[in-house]
């Protein structure tokens, strides 16, 4: 073995140790590395009790409440297993709307609702223009309708068969 | 047998010191190229988005910087291996001289990234994987910079650069892979090998605004290296004959 050879050999070694060591501090810090949390964590007891945590999901369809002053808010954000209520008084991003993502700093309060100090709107990763969204949209739509025509109409196929 | 091994030849500083100058230019020019046609596309071209308007644009900068800040480090990380394990003069030579451009790519990033993410995300800054990382290798960078600065000894400067580069590289596929790792408020990537989910032209911008970014960072990469090159090589007779030969 030429000497080059052990250092590449050494060098391939010593990156291997690191990426290993790495990963194991990595996986160790796990939950301190996400940004926020789930509502379904936060049903199973793992948000930390009185700390300030974020929680993060979609904004549930028709949840968002605006109180007269405008800028009092009730929201759901659900991981469309668990809910939870998030009340925020602030200004909300432009991008903040129902069915988005979105990600809320705060605290637990004893009802069992979020009190929220900061909401972030969290986008997808998807670029296109408002006609091809629209298109997608729709076809969306129809398959859905189509699809409860189709279970609407199943029962009654039996009978006509006969 | 003496032209077997023609591609090692430009591995002598003596030997790349003219091949970089006269790519310099053509790699400035097919930046400039690459860079209009990219801005063109990107900002008159490509249709509004969907859900960010006219905000998204910023993509055809934030992108290309965070791809080739990574990508530069690959590249530095790659020279620093060579020039431990072969013990080459131009390895070391290299890696400085990508590394100004490495953290101007990380900086941009992240500047960029802030200006993003105030309108859409409602934050200039969280502490997301995504965004931590990416400042990490910010820091990798100077850090490479300050640590090859300290030491006066060129050789063991390289050294000691070599293997900060080859513990830093770590970071790279934390940063790349850090959407699908955690939970992160920076989005999942849009495009990698196999799928792109941006609609055609603005995927166009943003490729042309890429290739650009790659011409230019090999443009000043090869500046800098002769730079380099003419510095820790003044002692040796091809700088003294080239210096001699400006001189007249």
């Amino acid at each position: 073995m030429k000497s080059r050879h052990k250092k590449l050999a050494l060098i391939g070694g010593a990156l291997a140790i690191i990426g290993i060591i790495a990963a194991l501090v990595l996986n160790a810090l796990n939950s301190n590395i996400a940004l926020y949390i789930s509502p379904t964590d936060v049903a199973a007891g793992k948000a930390p009790q009185g700390k300030v945590f974020r929680i993060g999901g979609l904004v549930k369809e028709g949840s968002i409440k605006r109180q007269a002053d405008g800028v009092t808010i009730a929201f759901i954000i659900t991981d469309t297993e668990k809910d939870i209520t998030v009340n925020y008084k602030g200004i909300l991003p432009d991008l903040f709307k129902e069915g988005k993502g979105a990600v809320a700093q705060g605290k637990m309060t004893a009802d069992g609702t979020f009190s929220a100090n900061e909401v972030l709107a969290k986008h997808d990763e998807n670029y296109m223009p408002p006609e091809a969204a629209q298109a997608l949209n729709d076809a969306s739509n129809r398959a859905a309708e189509k699809k409860a025509g189709e279970s609407a109409a199943t029962p009654a196929k039996p009978g006509a068969s006969y | 047998m003496k032209d077997r091994f023609n591609l090692y030849r430009f591995a002598s500083p003596a030997t790349f010191y003219p091949l970089a100058g006269a790519l310099t230019p053509f790699f400035f020019a097919v930046a400039a190229v690459f860079g209009l046609a990219g801005l063109w596309l990107g900002m008159l071209v490509a249709p509004t988005d969907f859900q960010q308007g006219e905000g998204y644009r910023i993509i055809f900068i934030h992108v290309p910087a965070s791809w080739m800040s990574m990508f530069i480090y690959l590249i530095m990380a790659g020279w620093a291996a060579i020039g431990l394990a072969f013990n080459t003069r131009l390895s070391g030579m290299m890696a400085q001289a990508l590394a100004p451009t490495g953290a101007l790519m990380a900086f941009l990033s992240l500047w960029t990234g802030a200006l993003w993410g105030k309108p859409m995300w409602g934050a200039w800054w969280v502490w997301d994987a995504r965004l931590t990382s990416e400042l990490i290798l910010l820091f990798l960078y100077i850090g490479y910079m300050a640590l090859t600065a300290a030491i006066d000894d060129a050789r063991r400067a390289d050294k000691a650069g070599a293997l900060l580069l080859l513990v830093g590289v770590v970071n790279i596929p934390i940063i790349y892979f850090s959407v699908q790792w955690w939970n992160t408020l920076h989005q999942g990537s849009s495009v990698n090998l196999s799928k792109s989910s941006m609609a055609t032209t603005m995927l166009w911008g943003m490729l042309l605004m890429a290739m650009c970014f790659w011409m230019y960072s090999i443009a000043v990469a090869f500046m800098r290296v002769r730079t380099i090159m003419l510095e820790r090589e003044r002692n040796t007779e091809w700088v003294k004959t080239l210096l001699a030969g400006d001189e007249k």
